[in-house]
């Protein structure tokens, strides 16, 4: 005989950028389970028009995250069993990002920071000269490993209240990104990068509080590195100051 | 909202205010030792030019540090931007800056 199966309460955010609220849904619970399966479960069984992202469901590609019972996770790495509470889960869009429909959401305020960041890299060279070798030991390589394993989740973004109070902010990743460049010796222009992350929405309006360190699944350490680049900058403040004299 | 120079400028004027309230808090204790009143102590700042300087570099150092702050608060609690923003960052400091003289006047001239 079959033992009867235990079903789990879901709530899940419908709806678009204007409107919408949470529907419910029972779900069958498994041994291993992952919030992602349940909102796949939801959208094979009960409503096969619920829109939501992944891609490689383990834990490489970023596109999966959503807010779990009000906190940001990657879906595909959140265990059912972990989160569970009261045999219910509440599942939302990513914090501070307008939602396209249902758990997808716009981010393109996410990525064009990235680049008004100057996240990307500025070369000096040609495929002609010889490659660089770069020793890992290097105090400053160390620093850009320490970075560089961001894999564009936006967690740390939706955990931000500085992004959710700024709205020019560059929030955690992109600036966690300027870091690792500026400190990256391949990096034909570090001293742009650093006038890039002062401005209005630059680096020196994080309050450290460091929720991004505290959710980033990656354990990576947006908050450092932030702090970083604010020491950098004074420090390029006030030689840009002693120049200009 | 909060650009290098801004930051800059709130940073360097914590460091000035630190030292000053310090000096602040140990004086006032000194000073109160031998049960001295408010008056006696006025007494003894009427006309000093190092006590003048002392609160008027803490006033002015105070004004600068608390406007950018409101101007932090303005923005990301009342999402007041633009000029409005510029305004209330102004005013604060030009506010905070005439009571302060006030105060350091009658320390000065008491
Ligand atoms: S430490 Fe800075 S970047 Fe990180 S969550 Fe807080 S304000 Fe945002
Ligand atoms: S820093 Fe961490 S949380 Fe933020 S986008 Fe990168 S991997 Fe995701
Ligand atoms: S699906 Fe790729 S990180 Fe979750």
């Amino acid at each position: 005989m079959q033992s009867e199966t235990v079903k789990m309460n879901v709530s899940v955010w419908r709806g678009n950028r204007r409107d919408g609220g949470y529907l419910s849904y029972k779900v069958p619970m498994e041994d291993n389970q992952t919030i992602l399966d349940v909102v796949t479960w939801i959208q094979h069984n009960e409503d096969p028009t619920l829109s939501y992202r992944f891609a490689c469901r383990v834990g490489m590609c970023g596109s999966c995250a959503m807010m779990v019972n009000g906190i940001p996770r990657w879906t595909c790495r959140t265990h059912v069993k972990k989160v569970l509470k009261d045999n219910a889960i509440k599942v939302a869009p990513l914090r501070n990002l307008p939602v396209i429909k249902d758990l997808a959401t716009d981010m393109d305020r996410f990525f064009d920071n990235w680049n008004k960041a100057g996240g990307v890299h500025h070369s000096d060279q040609t495929r002609n000269d010889e490659i660089e070798l770069i020793d890992p030991n290097k105090p400053a390589r160390k620093i850009v490993d320490a970075g560089i394993e961001c894999i564009n989740c936006a967690v740390c973004f939706a955990a931000c209240d500085t992004v959710s109070g700024n709205d020019q902010y560059l929030g955690p990743a992109a600036l966690n990104r300027a870091w690792t460049l500026v400190n990256d010796e391949k990096d034909a222009d570090r001293p742009g990068i650093l006038d890039l992350v002062s401005g209005n929405g630059g680096c020196h309006n994080c309050h450290s509080q460091g929720s991004c360190s505290e959710y980033c699944p990656n354990e990576l350490d947006p908050m450092v590195a932030i702090a970083g680049l604010k020491r950098e900058t004074m420090r390029h403040l006030i030689s840009q100051g002693k120049t200009d004299a | 909202m909060l650009d290098a120079r801004l930051y800059f400028l709130q940073r360097l004027t914590a460091l000035i205010m630190a030292p000053l309230v310090l000096g602040h808090i140990a004086v006032m204790i000194y000073a109160i030792q031998g049960g001295l009143t408010a008056a006696e102590i006025l007494n003894r700042t009427a006309g000093s030019i190092g006590w003048a300087v002392f609160y008027g570099t803490f006033v002015a150092a105070v004004s600068i540090h608390a406007a950018i702050g409101v101007r932090v608060i303005a923005h990301e609690t009342l999402k007041i931007k633009g000029a409005a923003l510029s305004l209330i960052t102004w005013i604060s400091g030009v506010v905070l800056l005439l009571m302060g003289a006030r105060a350091v006047f009658a320390v000065f001239a008491a």
